[in-house]
């Protein structure tokens, strides 16, 4: 079914090759956001620094998220590829010295293998990425992604070159059609539908416009799109803008991503000046352009008409979906808007043609999806899969499962208008259609991990108290409703629940999704339906026993140090806000609980695991 | 010269820059927060005029979206992310501490004006949570105990400048 990521990742290597000359040595250092909060600019300076010292001429690339967020800041020594992870200034000297001059590895760097120990030495070695199938993220590791001529490097563009000289906007949209694409920003709906319903469309000018912004809380893999590859985004628009006959586009994208919107106009710029962008591109008489627009922090806005509400300089309120956008969307005219990493897959089907992109994938969801894997799991990062791998693959096998030896629990997929999935469910094939099936979706694809120490029902008035904040306001069953749902949770979680809570959450889910006005409150009751599907048995321990089986709702908790474990070191009194821990040196301490507030501060400073909560 | 009139002239600036267009309120307001800190009330009365759109619907954008605050905001600006990903890795325990540290809830600023606390919806920054972010640095793997450390640093620093 798929083509051998190796192979994959080996070609573009070998472009990269040919475009820096053979056998050339050079650095890469991730400098996503994740590895630039973990320092990885300044190990990039103490790199070219220290070359500069030893007399060198090698480059030092500052490239896009590699995924392995878990392990930044990591750097590949070039040619042989040596993977390093969690490199400090401190290791430069080293590096410098054996791996840039002489090729040496230095194995303590290496990733180890957690069961065999084994160290690994390149990236396609490591079990995080065995399994995936890197067709549109891979290429962000080998590009720095402010300079257009590394992507022009990799056959950027060249999609762009194809369709302007080659193809006619139809066979632009059969080809996308045959593809089998479907929108990654969460519904799933056919791209090439959109598509040709905006080219059919009466009314002049046409828009199209990409949806940067990617509000689900725990997913980030657009952010790392944007920041890694912006030209495959870029590249994707302008053919689409081809296809549906439209001279100006929109990149909206959010407010809490400056580095996004820092490297999607230089790449703009770039564009225009190699006529990528602009009047006549490439010498054809096709015109296109594009102006980026920030969000200002509303999640509602990644919603298609609340979205065109902010880009036209209003509050981002949605509208009744009677009215479409590829009739009228922005300025109420024919628009398109696609998610960026829908975008990011066009140019891909293009250069290797639809019958490719349909082999990989499912009956109904072709091609891969990114995946942000995060919370409880030991390899937290962003995988990239063919459609209809397992959860359980993705979990345990590229995830590398719970950390500390804990149970898992859920996986809540789909952001806020998900749901939580339990172990049970965890061979199931990830796709658009299985997902809505156990009554979770894909969203845009955060994968959030939870153990036996996550509790579900505050899981469920966490998003509800979310969605809560980010209602709009306008339809009275999203603002009333939800609010009156977040407040029955917010009463179980605090020990005040009722007996039929559960049953008045139940339908009330129902008259909200059925009366509201967009997708927001649509979707609002998934996270409390799931969890009740799938987890009764602790709403019903918070309701009827108060109490909180996963040790997590403040009010249903009492803490107490275990005389056994517990060393007397005094830790726990010195961290404790209220002076409720107390004791003897070297004596079992014990906790007052009419003075506890339950902050963990004593469970996060002891070294014991002494503390018990029940 | 009072202070409103360079608020006024500032803003007049910033509206003629995105070329007085509607369109461009939102990107409007972002630069006048950029210059202010928050949304003086002077500010959005000349833009209103400025770019011939009614105050309340400039007044409507503002406090609709949270990145805006209509209040002055302290010199360091702390951000707690309360994204999936670092809720289940204990946020909400980090900001009560940050609540007890400074004594302030979000969205409120210390009466020394030296520090805002807010929440955000999630960083995009997941590996590296629970997460919080001071002005444009991120401070990850965030534990209950470096938090005091982490404030007084800034403190010290502060008084060094």
């Amino acid at each position: 079914m798929n083509e051998n990521p190796d192979t994959q990742a080996r070609q573009i290597q070998d472009n990269l090759t040919i475009y820096y000359g053979p056998k050339k040595k050079f650095v890469t250092i991730c400098a996503g956001t994740g590895c630039r909060a973990s320092g990885s600019l300044k190990v990039k300076e103490a790199l070219e620094a220290e070359i500069k010292k030893q007399n060198m001429k090698v480059e030092v690339l500052a490239t896009g998220c590699l995924g392995f967020c878990e392990k930044g800041p990591m750097v590949v020594v070039h040619p042989d590829k040596y993977f390093y992870q969690h490199v400090k200034v401190e290791d430069v000297p080293e590096i410098v010295s054996k791996t840039v001059a002489k090729g040496e590895v230095i194995s303590r760097l290496l990733y180890r293998h957690p069961d065999t120990k084994k160290t690994l030495f390149r990236e396609e070695d490591l079990p995080f990425y065995k399994k995936q199938l890197r067709v549109v993220f891979g290429k962000n590791g080998m590009i720095d992604p402010a300079k257009i001529d590394d992507y022009l490097a990799i056959d950027g563009y060249q999609a762009l070159a194809k369709v302007l000289s080659d193809m006619t906007p139809e066979a632009v949209i059969n080809e996308v059609k045959k593809a089998g694409l479907r929108g990654r920003g969460g519904g799933g709906f056919p791209t090439a539908v959109k598509w040709e319903g905006v080219r059919k469309a009466h009314g002049e000018p046409k828009y199209v416009i990409a949806n940067g912004d990617e509000g689900d809380p725990g997913a980030y893999m657009d952010r790392s799109l944007m920041e890694g590859n912006p030209h495959s985004i870029i590249e994707g628009m302008i053919i689409g803008a081809y296809a549906v006959g439209a001279h100006e586009g929109y990149m909206y994208v959010r407010n809490e991503y400056p580095l996004a919107v820092k490297h999607l106009s230089v790449a703009i710029e770039a564009a225009k000046e190699k006529g990528l962008l602009g009047k006549n591109i490439l010498g054809t008489d096709f015109s296109f352009d594009i102006k980026i627009n920030k969000g200002a922090g509303a999640f509602v806005c990644g919603e298609s008409s609340a979205l065109f509400a902010s880009i036209e300089g209003r509050a981002g309120e949605p509208r009744a979906k009677y009215v479409h956008a590829v009739e009228k969307g922005l300025w109420d005219k024919p628009t398109v808007l696609n998610n960026v990493e829908t975008w990011a897959n066009v140019p891909l089907i293009i250069n290797r043609g639809a019958d490719w992109y349909a082999s990989i994938g499912t009956e109904g969801s072709k091609g891969t999806k990114i995946f942000s894997l995060v919370g409880k799991i030991n390899n937290t990062g962003l995988v990239e899969v063919p459609m209809g791998t397992t959860l359980y693959e993705i979990i345990y096998d590229m995830g590398g499962g719970i950390p500390n030896g804990r149970k898992f629990k859920a996986v809540q997929t789909g952001g806020p208008s998900g749901g939580c999935i339990p172990e049970s469910l965890l061979d199931i094939p990830v796709d658009f259609d299985k997902l809505t099936e156990v009554g979770s979706m894909m969203g845009s694809g955060g994968m959030i991990v939870m153990d036996d120490r996550s509790c579900m029902v505050d899981v469920a008035r966490y998003f509800l108290a979310f969605l809560k904040e980010e209602s709009c306001g306008k339809c009275v069953p999203c603002r009333e409703g939800v609010r009156r749902m977040s407040d029955i949770l917010e009463d179980i979680c605090a020990g005040k629940g009722k007996e039929g809570d559960v049953e008045l959450l139940e339908t009330m889910s129902q008259s909200i999704a059925d009366g509201s006005l967009c997708a927001l409150g649509g979707s609002a009751p998934n996270p409390v339906l799931s969890t009740i599907r799938y987890f009764r048995e602790e709403y019903d321990a918070h309701i009827k026993d108060h109490r909180c089986p996963a040790g997590v709702c403040k009010a249903l908790i009492t803490y107490s140090i275990d005389p056994e474990k517990c060393t007397g070191c005094g830790l726990c009194i010195k961290v404790c806000p209220t002076q409720a821990t107390s004791g003897e040196k070297k004596k079992a301490h014990s906790i007052d609980n009419n003075k506890c507030i339950r902050c963990g501060a004593c469970i996060e400073s002891c070294k014991f695991d002494a503390i018990n909560v029940k | 010269m009072t202070k409103a009139i360079s608020v006024a002239a500032k803003t007049r600036q910033i509206v003629k820059k995105h070329g007085g267009d509607k369109s461009a309120m939102i990107a409007v307001l972002q630069d006048i927060q950029e210059a202010f800190n928050y949304l003086p009330k002077e500010a959005l009365k000349t833009a209103s005029k400025a770019m011939k759109v009614p105050f309340s619907r400039v007044y409507e954008a503002a406090t609709f979206y949270t990145a805006f605050s209509l209040k002055p905001r302290g010199k360091n600006i702390i951000k707690i992310c309360m994204g999936t990903a670092c809720h289940v890795r204990g946020a909400s325990a980090l900001e009560d501490k940050f609540e007890r540290t400074l004594g302030i809830k979000p969205g409120e600023t210390t009466t020394d004006k030296k520090f805002s606390l807010e929440t955000v919806n999630c960083v995009g920054a997941c590996a590296l949570g629970p997460l919080v972010v001071i002005n444009t640095e991120y401070h990850g793997q965030m534990t209950m105990n470096k938090v005091d450390k982490l404030i007084n640093k800034i403190k010290e620093e502060g008084a060094q400048r």
